[in-house]
């Protein structure tokens, strides 16, 4: 079967995010009053073949915490995993 | 002394490693590809500075994972010098030879200029030529020289006294006003708990020469090259 997940790599509380903080300033300027926070994160997707979804998440986990997120300073989401129907099967 | 300059897909520092290491030091020197393993036979190896891989990822996420550094990493276990410069330094904190993280400057640009890096400790190896207090004036080019690292760690990396290098003024005063890029506790440079891996941000191989307006940077490689020898 095959997958596509979509993995969010956050920072953790704590670690500066020059870029979240610069956006939220900028929202300030532009008179969004009510924005309280922006925090900049990673977003990605990936498509991955297997038999089945529990051992496509455990493979997903593996890489999102040894590749995808430097654990020191970002936490990883797996937001959705999703099955793609090979074109012609029934 | 036999020096290796490893080049991966994106260093572009690494001529300029290669040649301050084989002519003004005057070591034996070669580059090592990155997909190499041999280096055993090296007294010095150094991750230059540059893009590997473009950066992707996180700097140096993805150049840690190359052929060669698993052998750099035994290198430096069995107490091979290993000195990681900007992009290199960034490859060591991804493969956890080093503590911590590069995150990007508190300023969100660039920085390319001149900066003051203090000698913190002159124990080590890279440093045996210099004294404590000793004011560098050497150039940083970094987006991500922001070091970064949790209170544990940071806990642990001041009580075993492996901060090397810290941003400084002209007089050597550790100040917010000398930090160019928010680095936490000023740090430009640290080593190992062993203390035969140095990373920092600050290109000693770009101020290693008259001719380049600063020779601050020489006194690294001369200190390597007489630890070696004194070793011998």
């Amino acid at each position: 079967m095959n997958f596509i997940a979509t993995i969010a790599i956050n920072r953790k509380n704590g670690v500066a995010d020059p870029e979240g903080n610069t956006i939220l300033e900028a929202l300030k300027r532009l008179s969004y009053s009510n924005v309280k926070f922006v925090k900049a994160a990673k977003l990605f997707k990936v498509g991955i073949e297997g038999d089945e979804e529990n051992s496509v998440r455990k493979t997903l986990e593996e890489i999102s915490q040894r590749i995808l997120s430097n654990p020191i300073i970002e936490n990883f989401e797996i937001i959705s995993i999703v099955t793609i129907q090979s074109a012609g099967k029934k | 002394m036999k020096a290796g300059v490893i080049v991966f897909p994106g260093s572009n520092c690494d001529k300029d490693t290669y040649r301050v290491l084989s002519n003004v030091i005057g070591a034996e020197t070669r580059y090592l590809w990155h997909q190499d393993t041999q280096i055993d036979d090296l007294d010095l190896v150094v991750l230059p500075g540059g893009f590997s891989y473009g950066d992707y990822l996180r700097t140096g996420a993805i150049a840690r994972f190359s052929p060669i550094m698993s052998s750099v990493k035994k290198f430096a276990a069995n107490g091979g010098i290993v000195l990681g410069i900007c992009n290199g330094f960034q490859m060591l904190l991804e493969a956890r030879i080093l503590p911590g993280v590069m995150i990007p400057n508190r300023s969100l640009r660039f920085i390319c200029m001149q900066v003051y890096a203090s000698v913190q400790r002159n124990d080590t190896c890279f440093t045996s030529l210099s004294n404590v207090g000793d004011v560098l004036e050497i150039p940083i080019a970094h987006f991500e020289g922001n070091f970064f690292a949790p209170n544990d760690i940071l806990k642990d990396i001041e009580d075993n006294r492996q901060v090397v290098l810290r941003y400084s003024d002209a007089q050597g005063n550790v100040s917010d006003e000398s930090n160019p890029n928010g680095s936490i506790n000023n740090i430009a440079g640290l080593v190992n708990k062993a203390g035969n891996v140095l990373g920092m941000m600050p290109h000693p191989e770009r101020s290693s020469e008259k001719i380049l307006g600063s020779e601050y940077g020489r006194i690294i490689f001369e200190s390597i090259l007489h630890s070696i020898l004194n070793s011998e």
